[in-house]
């Protein structure tokens, strides 16, 4: 399963859990989330998460 | 046509010009900095042992790299010397450069306390990626730190430091770690969960002298008990550099004053990021800058934009137990009402007269932070 990771700050967005406080299904592959959606713990844009493999 | 140019390339910096030339191609753009200009993120770093990172896997694109990628110059190893602000000009190691737009993006410096002790000019700090490593070379022999300060880094670099089996001495003036920040449960669990994994604490304490002794150093408290150690890191928090401001001209309190446009008192020179104070806020963390260097580029780039600052919980990285923070962002005078059970803490901060305007968050509870913000007001709505 894939997860990301924000460069800036470490928060790893797992596609398995989503984001269900933020209305992120679980599941939500990250191309399908939003393009201006922003990382939790810091704001940064979504441009600047990187793909881990995990 | 424009010609920006923003000293300072650490977080600030590049954010700001990476938001910029998302909306503006044309304008010329110099950034300035006194190191190497190596792109990297400073909350990495309380980290980066236990992610087995180095200060050079931690640089994530160097200078040539980000110039390419942002079409902007990058002048490394460089001083600003002077701002003209009348007449729109710099003055540097490469001489007087014009500008049509400034921007301070200089950050702060660790607050440094002049100890006692022959042994108190090693004493390290740590606000860079340059720090770091002069710090994790310190560590290849010295394995036993002690860390002045259990604030934010402080607690982080502890759980990080113990995630590797080295000795750490924590020292606080304070009773408790995070200070105002935890209501006393959480503090106390925290300080629990660091102890188990090797941390001794040293509360209600404080640095009187430091001495050589032999290769090692041995640190006097004030409770005249003596710690023998490595390396002493001086972790007690950061002011913002506000002289390059002051010496031109330009109104400066705890950091460099600007309006919610990240104006100065001066036309078009501009600060965003740990050096600047907003307003009232001097907020010298990851969020509020982010949402700074967002409104800046459109401001920058002809879309007069203010800054908006919601409430801004900052997540403490101590794995060994997870903890959020949001606190009441101007000095409030209030209680805790805490709510302990197994999956953690759950603390509302109230005013006197009962209003929410701050939370912790320990434990599985990290998760409700999105929401529990919701019922702070906004710092700066």
């Amino acid at each position: 399963m894939k997860q990301w990771q924000c460069l800036v700050c470490g928060f790893i967005y797992d596609q398995q859990q989503g984001l269900p406080e933020e209305g992120i299904a679980p599941g939500t592959a990250w191309d399908d989330i939003p393009d201006d959606w922003l990382c939790p713990d810091c704001n940064v844009g979504k441009s600047d998460f990187d793909m881990v493999e995990i | 046509m424009n010609k920006i140019i923003i000293i300072g390339t650490g977080l600030a910096g590049y954010t700001l010009a990476r938001e910029l030339r998302k909306r503006d191609q044309e304008s010329e753009l110099i950034l300035i900095t006194h190191d190497d200009g190596s792109s990297y993120s400073k909350p990495m770093l309380s980290n980066a042992l236990d992610k087995g990172k180095t200060a050079d896997t931690l640089v994530m694109a160097d200078a040539t790299k980000m110039a390419i990628d942002l079409n902007a110059e990058i002048w490394t190893q460089t001083t600003v010397s002077a701002i003209d602000a009348d007449k729109h000009q710099i003055q540097c190691d490469r001489g007087a450069v014009d500008y049509t737009h400034l921007v301070m993006a200089i950050g702060a410096s660790p607050i440094k306390i002049p100890f006692a002790g022959d042994g108190a000019d090693q004493i390290l700090t740590v606000n860079s990626l340059q720090d770091y490593g002069v710090f994790r070379q310190a560590l290849v022999a010295g394995r036993r730190v002690l860390i002045i300060g259990a604030g934010l880094i402080g607690c982080e670099f502890a759980n990080d430091l113990s995630s590797q089996a080295i000795t750490v001495d924590l020292v606080d003036l304070a009773p408790q770690a995070l200070g105002r920040l935890l209501p006393a449960a959480a503090a106390q669990e925290l300080q629990q969960r660091l102890a188990d994994a090797g941390v001794n604490w040293h509360l209600d304490n404080a640095v009187a002298a430091v001495h050589q002794a032999g290769k090692a150093l041995s640190v006097e408290l004030k409770d005249g008990s003596r710690v023998e150690t490595d390396i002493v890191l001086s972790a007690i928090g950061l002011r913002a550099n506000t002289t390059m401001a002051k010496d031109a001209g330009l109104d400066t309190e705890r950091g460099i004053k600007v309006d919610r446009y990240l104006q100065t008192s001066a036309q078009d020179i501009y600060a965003l990021g740990d050096c600047a104070q907003v307003e009232d806020l001097h907020l010298p963390f990851v969020m509020p800058l982010m949402n700074a260097a967002r409104a800046l580029a459109a401001t920058l780039s002809g879309d007069k934009t203010t800054v908006n600052y919601p409430a801004m919980p900052v997540v403490v990285k101590t794995p060994l137990y997870p903890i959020v923070v949001c606190p009441s962002p101007r000095p409030v005078d209030g209680s805790w009402e805490e709510d302990v059970s197994d999956q953690g803490v759950r603390a509302w901060y109230k005013d006197e007269q009962g209003k929410r305007i701050g939370f912790a968050l320990t434990g599985e509870l990290v998760k409700e932070r999105m929401a529990m913000s919701k019922e702070i007001p906004d710092w700066l709505g």
